[in-house]
């Protein structure tokens, strides 16, 4: 029995190793669907296509040529939150769904609960033009499998009232500090403690946090601290866009992290409002199209993330989101559907950009470096219903 | 002709209705169909809702894929009774369940005893209307229009600075979190507390009249009395929609208003652990089992 844990970690260790920064994905345990074989080729779609997503990511201005094109009808749910679609993909997406458009934070969740399977990257031809980074992220692709395909991204951007903020702010601890008290707002979800350890890891350097997904028990603490000191800041944390929108609107919040999809709705309202990021850097989100290990109509799907990872349908999704593609060919066409716009949400971005920005991932036990010293997801559930009191 | 006559119709009734004399063979048949239906609903859906909810209680999740591990134990209740948060959460509610308990009782008090004694037929009409207008809308809409009042650039803000007084800046407190809640559910302490007081006899307010009392001792030592239960009654309501209620704390709610019904919701739609949500939800349920065994040694139920 010891000599077998012993063995594990060896194992852990070893594999570890072969971790590095150099972006290949994660490098953990096998996932329960490692071994299942994705589709070689993409043969004709089943007729039916059945999707979980974020509401406005199945429009019919893209959906509707689409069917045309494929003879795959798209049938949406639109979820809530990550957890609810989590919860909706339990069981392989219960032989119902095809794929789901998840975030960073519920990725791997859905990969070691064996809910979504391997994807051959092969089969979407647009995939060599994607970003980089976007090609093998480390919150969908283990082990150098890719569970999905990347679809888009945003960052998590500090967003401020000029008239209240007549000098920029240029640091995260503009919302951390008591000055500002009944001015700051913030996203009300667990992952949101990540950007308070985003902040800790240059603010506080003794604490050594390097990946504020990736957090010790002291890191943790350390930063549950200082956003249970933020909350007598917040007057209220949001939970919708709009109710973020509104707030900056009606005079209740002057400063907080927000999408870009809100910096833009505002902006186009004329309110006095500025994003920046800040010198910590920032937190941020990148969807992907995941395959329900259970999946009934596989080539509708694959025909789907062929369709919505062409630089036309990426440009056009990322307008009416207010996101990020990441084929980079899409940027021509976001300035030739808006002016403008492909500077405006960084789709040009170099790779230093990338860098300052932490993309969510599922926080879980095993750390980068094997050991198995990291607070998991479900603390950090916990941990947020204490800060928020 | 012949063939005719020879076919002759039944007399209507008799033999011609083989269930009735059926039903009349076996009485005890009528009530048992009768009841079986509602009796079905009541025992798999309500209390077998009830008891699954128990039983996922005392289960966990696994913290990383968060599916529902089997095992039997207590520690989610183990969570919630040694965590200072959600001790906090759950005296806030209780607390916040009573505050609006009284103040709708205060409120609704004077205005069901004008309805019930004062107010003339076609007034008394008008008045019933005007309580239950509020809810033929929509709930979110009316919490909404709250929302719209108390925020900082709102009506009352505005209202107060233009009479010069400085801005009361309640919005996303639990001051309004309370205010919204006494809005919303005074409809139900007025209805029953009016039943109650339009059943206290004439005779005995005459009675005391004539041995005396004056209006204000009648209403206190006649009529308030006999028109407990209907408050009690009302009470039942305003505390249990209170002590189960997420909308108005999530969308009226500041930094510091979770209630056990904010911390159910972000349970099942964000942590999705369950079995956390179920023990959780057991807390209003146990509570309300107390309110209801005191409600009803005051008579509450007579008054419904």
């Amino acid at each position: 029995m010891k000599l077998g844990a012993l063995a594990a970690v060896v194992g852990l260790l070893l594999t570890a190793c072969g971790s590095s920064s150099n972006n290949t994905g994660n490098t953990l345990a096998q996932p329960p669907t490692a071994g299942m074989k994705p589709l070689d080729k993409v043969g004709t779609g089943e007729g039916q296509l059945n999707l979980i997503a974020w509401e406005g990511y199945t429009d019919d201005s893209w959906v509707k040529p689409f069917t045309q094109q494929t003879g795959c009808v798209v049938s949406a749910k639109y979820a809530g939150s990550s957890d609810e679609m989590v919860s909706l993909m339990k069981d392989g997406g219960g032989g119902q769904w095809d794929m789901v458009s998840a975030s960073g934070d519920a990725d791997l969740r859905l990969i070691y609960g064996g809910d979504v399977r391997p994807m051959n990257e092969k089969l979407i031809a647009d995939w060599p033009n994607f970003d980089p980074y976007f090609k093998n992220p480390p919150y969908n692709t283990v082990n150098g499998i890719h569970y999905g395909i990347s679809l888009q991204w945003g960052p998590n951007v500090l967003l401020y009232n000029t008239k209240k903020f007549a000098n920029p702010p240029t640091s995260w601890a503009a919302v951390y500090d008591p000055a500002n008290k009944g001015l700051v707002t913030a996203y009300d979800y667990p992952i949101t403690i990540a950007d308070g350890a985003l902040y800790l890891s240059k603010s506080n350097p003794k604490l050594g946090i390097k990946d504020p997904y990736e957090l010790t028990k002291a890191q943790f603490d350390a930063t549950v601290a200082l956003m249970t000191s933020q909350r007598q800041l917040i007057k209220k944390y949001w939970g919708l866009g709009s109710d973020e929108i509104s707030m900056f609107q009606n005079g209740d919040a002057f400063i907080g992290a927000a999408w870009p999809y809100q910096v833009g709705q505002l902006k186009a309202a004329g309110a006095p409002v500025q994003e920046t990021i800040p010198s910590e850097g920032a937190t941020g989100w990148g969807d992907t199209w995941m395959l329900a290990t259970k999946a009934p109509h596989a080539n509708c799907a694959y025909l789907w993330t062929q369709y919505v990872s062409t630089a036309k349908i990426q440009a056009q999704q990322a307008l009416f989101y207010g996101e990020t593609p990441v084929n980079t060919q899409a940027c021509a066409q976001m300035e030739a559907l808006q002016p403008g716009s492909c500077a405006q949400y960084h789709a040009d971005a170099s790779s230093q950009y990338f860098s300052q920005i932490k993309f969510w991932k599922t926080p879980i036990a095993t750390c980068d470096d094997g050991s198995l010293n990291c607070i998991p997801y479900d603390q950090w559930v916990s941990a947020w219903t204490t800060i928020k009191g | 002709m012949a063939v005719a006559t020879a076919r002759r119709p039944r007399p209507k009734g008799g033999g011609a209705v083989p269930f009735s004399a059926f039903f009349w063979r076996y009485p005890w048949l009528r009530p048992l169909l009768l009841l079986s239906p509602p009796l079905f609903w009541f025992v798999a859906v309500y209390l077998a809702s009830l008891v699954l909810l128990l039983i996922t209680a005392f289960w966990t999740t696994n913290p990383f894929t968060t599916q529902i591990v089997q095992v039997w134990n207590t520690d989610n209740f183990q969570i919630m009774f040694s965590s200072v948060t959600y001790r906090t959460i759950m005296s806030r509610t209780v607390l916040m369940a009573a505050a609006v308990t009284v103040t709708d009782a205060i409120l609704a008090f004077p205005f069901a005893y004008f309805m019930a004694r004062v107010a003339s037929r076609r007034v008394q009409t008008l008045l019933f209307a005007a309580v239950l207008l509020p809810l033929w809308a929509s709930y979110l809409a009316r919490v909404y229009a709250w929302i719209l009042i108390f925020n900082h650039s709102g009506i009352l803000n505005w209202s107060l600075q233009s009479i010069g007084l400085p801005p009361a800046n309640i919005g996303y407190t639990n001051t309004a979190m309370w205010i919204v809640f006494s809005y919303i559910w005074l409809p139900f302490m007025i209805i029953p507390t009016y039943a109650a007081l339009e059943r206290v006899p004439e005779s005995l307010v005459e009675a005391a009249a004539d041995l005396g009392a004056r209006r204000w001792r009648t209403i206190r030592d006649v009529v308030l009395p006999l028109a407990l239960p209907g408050v009690v009654a009302g009470s039942i309501f305003t505390f249990a929609l209170t002590l189960g209620d997420y909308i108005t704390p999530i969308l009226v709610g500041g930094a510091d208003s979770s209630l056990i019904g904010t911390v159910v919701y972000s349970n099942v739609g964000i942590a999705n652990n369950i079995p956390f949500a179920a023990a959780m939800a057991m807390i209003p349920v146990a509570i309300m089992a107390i309110y209801l065994f005191i409600a009803q040694r005051l008579g509450a139920f007579e008054a419904l």
